[in-house]
């Protein structure tokens, strides 16, 4: 082919390629930020005992295995979607699984909780929302994998399906279990 | 005309409400402090409305966020370390400014490579054009030849 044929191709090619990248775009979930924290430790946190019936979750209860954070609260809707799963996961026992209840009252939380069963072994209750900030929260549910050193392994964004579950959250922990 | 108008009303309304979410919080005292608490808020990201800055958004964690902001300034943080603190639990994402650094250097630089390569094609298409243009004004001899018999042809016509 000559050399100015190719010339000619080149918009073609050009948007081919820009083709490829906006088709790609339909499929990414521009609200999901990924967490800046990944890799590093937990920050340090002591948060209250939801009510008498829980016990608290500290940064320092982390650690030595490998365990699932899910912050949660009962205002919130998606929530309720992934709860049946945290409640399967706590049944198997396949990972230690804490939760942090954020600007929820302990009330409208216990509630929320006898109605739907509390999976969580620890629940932290963050009132005003400072520890989800340290941990770079900006919606609920978020879970955090923690690994047996404390350190935050991955950040799932949003209510957890089964297929999040399957792809990412399970092959993970069984990696870290390694 | 009176939708027209009351639409108009409608969107001032609402424009002076999403001005407001800035202003709805309590003030710190010193109004210097106070000045540089508003202008950090206007770079920040809400990550919950995302297009919105925390000095516009009435989203709860926009409000914690303008907390966290006033608070440092109170304790005497420079603007770098607050920036700082939040790039460290938010990513730069939370910059609704992205820094320099070699991850954005496309997105930064991008835009002016994409215009002097575009400059460039065009500058040689000119130039091309023009190469072709003058060639066809010279003519070689056999050529010449048979103008020079065309136009005796049409004289003897």
């Amino acid at each position: 082919m000559n050399k100015s044929r190719l010339y000619f191709l080149l918009p073609v090619i050009i948007f081919g390629v820009l083709c490829i990248f906006l088709l790609r775009g339909l499929s990414l979930d521009p609200s999901a930020v990924p967490t800046a924290l990944t890799d590093k430790n937990v920050p340090i946190f002591d948060l209250p005992a939801l009510d008498d019936q829980t016990i608290g979750l500290a940064s320092s209860d982390l650690g030595g295995e490998v365990s699932l954070i899910n912050v949660f609260a009962s205002w919130c809707l998606p929530c309720r979607v992934e709860h049946p799963l945290l409640m399967k996961m706590a049944g198997d026992g396949v990972v230690a699984l804490h939760g942090i209840n954020y600007k929820d009252a302990s009330k409208d939380a216990r509630a929320w909780l006898d109605e739907l069963g509390d999976p969580f072994g620890r629940i932290g209750a963050d009132r005003d929302g400072r520890v989800g900030i340290e941990l770079g929260v900006y919606g609920v549910p978020e879970t955090f994998v923690i690994d047996q050193s404390g350190r935050i392994r991955y950040k799932h964004i949003g209510p957890i399906t089964q297929r999040d579950l399957d792809k990412y959250l399970l092959p993970l922990i069984e990696k870290l279990n390694q | 005309m009176k939708i027209w108008i009351f639409t108009l009303v409608a969107l001032l309304v609402a424009s002076l409400s999403v001005a407001m979410a800035f202003e709805n919080d309590s003030p710190l005292e010193d109004p210097l402090m106070e000045s540089r608490a508003r202008d950090l808020a206007k770079e920040i990201r809400c990550l919950v409305c995302q297009n919105q800055s925390i000095f516009d958004s009435d989203a709860a964690l926009a409000k914690d966020l303008r907390k966290i902001v006033r608070e440092r300034i109170t304790l005497g943080d420079d603007n770098a370390a607050i920036t700082e603190y939040l790039v460290a639990r938010y990513g730069d994402f939370v910059l609704l400014k992205p820094p320099i650094k070699p991850k954005t250097y496309l997105l930064w630089f991008g835009p002016i490579l994409i215009f002097l390569v575009a400059g460039y094609t065009v500058l040689q298409f000119f130039k091309n054009a023009n190469k072709v243009g003058r060639k066809s004004t010279s003519l070689n001899s056999l050529e010449r030849k048979r103008v020079k018999e065309l136009i005796s042809d049409t004289e003897v016509e």
